[in-house]
């Protein structure tokens, strides 16, 4: 990483830096990519973590059978062709890619890809839940893979965009045949180790200091402009900015957004902008008899006037404005806008008013307004604190009290999952880009290995029904219109206080070109320089 | 001395065990580690099994029990975010800390000791004014904003020095990766070391000036320089050396806090030693690395302690002297 700096120390750009570092950067870096993000991978494991640095980072080195662009679209990556068996609605078909070689040299079969899914649906895998519905996997002929699942699955595909195909062969051989376990005693080899088949593979490996990762010559696919990446975690927001603006980084991820402004202006440098699938809401207590943390006589969520009223007294756009210095999509839906089932109704907003607001709450019988306590996490989105605290301001005017409670996310997400708090913050993308996963995990009643993040209490057995038929509905546009009569009913009782969809900034050199990630998963092998 | 280092040894260990009995409390207010381990699809139950595992939910004389007999066979586990064995993650984190610590150390010792001396003979002309105020800068500006500031000027706009990292390394024997031998390495290290040292520099240098002018003032100086003694052998040989009893305590005791809180300078340089390791493993609830950690930074505090105690038999006789009176 330090090349460019013995380069400047030895006079060749000194004094003239902004546009020297330009040059320097398209003369003699054009095939060096140095990349910077907050934090590492936690494990170069293809299965361990189901976590998107992790992912971000194996996706260099590893492949999957289906890919994700940067419009959220499906391309084939490992697989050439995927859908349901004409004969049996309960199993999925993928043609497997011919030619496609691992890095030690040895070519990829049917059988690698078998035993990969089965790996990863395995626990302790982290990508186990992805793969529940998964009876069997079986190599029918050279190319083609059956899934059989226990009943029609028609959005499985969707769920192995980051599912990695790895070797069977290297995997016995280092005896790591299934993920590692965290409660084991040792340190497994697929965790600095990788055998894989993408356009990169690993040269070097120093956990949370620098991963460097060089061209794959037997790759599949034409080549990419990017020959050797170098990868640094810097987790100080201060410093990974600086790192970029004195040319020891050609990319960073994780831009602040108080920096974006400032970066777009600064010469020789350009910031690429792109909706994130992420959006924050509220949430609420809504079902208990009482709130623990509330003053309040009976509990005051449960009344539809007040949750009217809170939603009438937010300022989305002075969040946008103030808090995220214009970096977010104010909305009310509470789904990012790419994903299936959102519409332009839901994300529709109207400005808050106040005085309807304070009417709807002396309606409820809650006109002398009540105590309740917010709890929020300080470092798990962006600027999530300065978030709550402007929502305190905002609910004060209509006779809210609001305590707020920010700390750190391993306390904070507890208190959900334990049902320990009356009102919360949560951050929420949807990998599967279909809403079922939404309904699955934030709306119905909890029970088995449903509704695991639903902290509203919220239970409608009709609901929860429908929610269960979307998972094996095979007709589409049923689907689809059963998804919409979901949404009606949830945006109709207001279980979520939708604030905004996160936007992401990635900032670069200029004369690099590379696009934002649904997913905040930029792939190197996309870059192109100018 | 045999005894008294014997004596110091017992109470060191039960130094430790205290501390590692107060880390442990402290770690169930953390938070929980199984939130941070797994991904939002992973179900309650699936949750509860992991907690089970890790033995998180042993009441909490089990936990400390299981974690000291396995400490003590130096097994302190896997590290729940990076699952690689905690001792091996440490020992390789630790030659970074440990050269920035003593770079930062030597620096802010002899700066210290010369700027010291320096304002203490030197008083009211210009230069030692200068290096007043500055000094009281040093002490008032919060190590975050100094390192900062630093790499503003001297990575970003200057472009002489890295911004961030610990440039190339190369390996002394087996484990030892050492940044000192390269020059990319030692560029990196001089803004780390300046943000690290210059609290303590700060520091040496107002002691040594107050012990100096205190010194100064004695009447055996003023024998001294009325014996006709050069200034060089009075202000060295005789003040200096009289003032060195509590700057050597002091720098010893910053050595420790030199390491146990390079934890800021080492997040703002992404440097890659312990501290960085425990600041993202108490982000993360990485338990076993942050048990290791505070009992290895208990261990730095305990030894330092006891070479300062030795240091003190070398440095002054009078110690000696009552010892072996007091047993005699």
């Amino acid at each position: 990483m330090n090349t460019l700096l013995t380069k400047a120390r030895g006079g060749l750009m000194m004094g003239v830096a902004a546009s020297a570092l330009v040059l320097s950067g398209v003369v003699a870096h054009a095939e060096t990519i140095r990349w910077a993000r907050v934090g590492d991978a936690l494990t170069l494991d293809p299965h361990s973590q189901n976590e998107g640095p992790t992912h971000t980072l194996n996706h260099h080195i590893y492949e999957t059978l289906v890919g994700r662009d940067d419009d959220g679209e499906l391309t084939p990556r490992l697989a050439t062709e995927w859908g349901i068996s004409e004969d049996d609605e309960n199993v999925w078909v993928f043609t497997i890619r011919e030619g496609v070689m691992f890095h030690d040299g040895s070519e990829m079969t049917v059988d690698d890809v078998v035993f990969s899914i089965n790996r990863a649906r395995t626990t302790p895998s982290g990508m186990a839940a992805l793969h529940a519905a998964v009876e069997e996997v079986t190599a029918v002929d050279d190319t083609t893979v059956h899934v059989r699942m226990s009943g029609p699955a028609p959005l499985y595909v969707q769920n192995l965009t980051n599912t990695f195909i790895m070797s069977q062969a290297w995997a016995e051989e280092n005896g790591v045949e299934v993920a590692p376990d965290f409660a084991a005693g040792e340190e497994a080899h697929s965790v600095r180790n990788t055998n894989g088949t993408g356009p990169y593979r690993l040269v070097e490996r120093d956990p949370e200091v620098r991963t460097v990762l060089q061209v794959f010559e037997d790759h599949w696919d034409d080549a990419p402009e990017v020959t050797e990446i170098i990868y640094t975690p810097i987790s100080e927001a201060a410093t990974r900015v600086a790192a970029l603006l004195s040319g020891e980084g050609d990319i960073v991820q994780d831009v602040p957004v108080q920096d974006i402004a400032r970066l777009e202006q600064t010469e020789g440098i350009s910031v690429v902008r792109g909706p994130e699938n992420r959006n924050i809401f509220f949430s609420y207590d809504m079902t208990s008899e009482s709130l623990a943390s509330s003053d309040a006589e009976g509990n005051p969520f449960a009344s539809p006037e007040v949750r009217e009223a809170m939603s009438l007294a937010v300022d989305r756009n002075a969040i946008r404005q103030v808090v995220m210095r214009g970096e977010s999509q104010p909305s009310a839906a509470p789904l990012p806008p790419f994903v299936n089932g959102w519409t332009e109704e839901m994300h529709a907003f109207d400005d808050p008013d106040l005085e309807r607001a304070r009417e709807l709450m002396a309606e409820a019988g809650y006109g002398d307004g009540f105590t309740v306590q917010l709890d929020c996490p300080n470092d798990r989105s962006l600027n999530d604190e300065s978030i709550c605290q402007s929502l305190v301001g905002m609910m004060a005017q209509i006779g809210i009290n609001v305590d707020l409670n920010a700390q750190t996310r391993s306390l904070h997400f507890p208190l959900i999952e334990n049902w320990e708090t009356d009102f919360y913050l949560l951050g929420w993308g949807v990998p599967t880009f279909d809403s079922q996963y939404v309904f699955d995990f934030l709306v119905h009643t909890r029970e088995g290995s449903y509704g695991s993040f639903n902290g509203s209490r919220y239970s409608n057995p009709e609901l929860d029904a429908k929610i269960e038929a979307l998972a094996t509905m095979t007709d589409l546009e049923e689907r689809d219109a059963l998804i919409a009569e979901i949404w009606d009913e949830v945006m109709e009782e207001r279980i979520f206080l939708n604030i905004h969809n996160q936007v992401l900034a990635y900032a670069m050199r200029d004369g690099i070109n590379l696009d934002v990630h649904p997913e905040n998963q930029p792939h190197m092998a996309t870059v192109t320089f100018d | 001395m045999i005894a008294f280092i014997l004596r110091r040894i017992v109470q060191s260990v039960i130094v430790m065990l205290t501390v590692a009995i107060v880390a442990f409390a402290l770690f169930r207010f953390v938070g929980d580690p199984v939130a941070s381990m797994v991904g939002q699809e992973t179900t309650l139950a699936e949750r509860a099994e992991i907690r089970q595992a890790l033995g998180l939910n042993d009441p909490f004389p089990v936990q400390f029990f299981n974690f000291v007999t396995r400490a003590v066979q130096g097994d302190f586990g896997v590290s729940y975010r990076l699952q690689q064995p905690v001792m091996e993650l440490i020992l390789s984190r630790l030659p970074a800390t440990l050269e920035l610590a003593l770079v930062s150390g030597v620096l802010a010792f002899f700066f210290g000791v010369g700027f010291g001396v320096y304002t203490a003979l030197r008083r009211g002309n210009w230069l030692s004014g200068s290096i007043m105020t500055i000094s009281l800068i040093g002490v008032s500006l919060p190590t975050f904003l100094i390192g900062v500031l630093l790499i503003w000027v001297f990575a970003v706009e200057l472009q002489w020095l890295p911004s961030f990292g610990r440039g190339d390394t190369v390996y002394i024997g087996d484990w030892w990766r050492t940044g000192l031998l390269t020059e990319s390495g030692r560029a990196s290290l001089i803004l780390p070391a300046i943000t690290l040292g210059l609290y303590q520099m700060t520091l040496i240098m107002r002691l040594v000036r107050a012990e100096m002018l205190e010194v100064l003032r004695t009447d055996y100086i003023k024998f001294a320089r009325a014996r006709g003694l050069s200034n060089r052998a009075v202000n060295f040989g005789h003040a200096l050396k009289n003032t060195l009893v509590p700057v050597i305590t002091i720098t010893g005791l910053q050595m420790g806090s030199i390491i146990a809180f390079s934890i800021i300078t080492e997040t703002v340089f992404q440097w890659p030693g312990v501290g960085a390791l425990f600041i993202r493993s108490v982000q993360f609830v990485d338990v076993p690395v942050m048990a290791a950690y505070l009992m290895l930074i208990a261990l730095v505090f305990v030894v330092i302690n006891l070479i300062v105690d030795l240091l003190y038999y070398a440095v002054d006789p009078r110690l000696r002297v009552d010892r072996s009176s007091a047993r005699g």
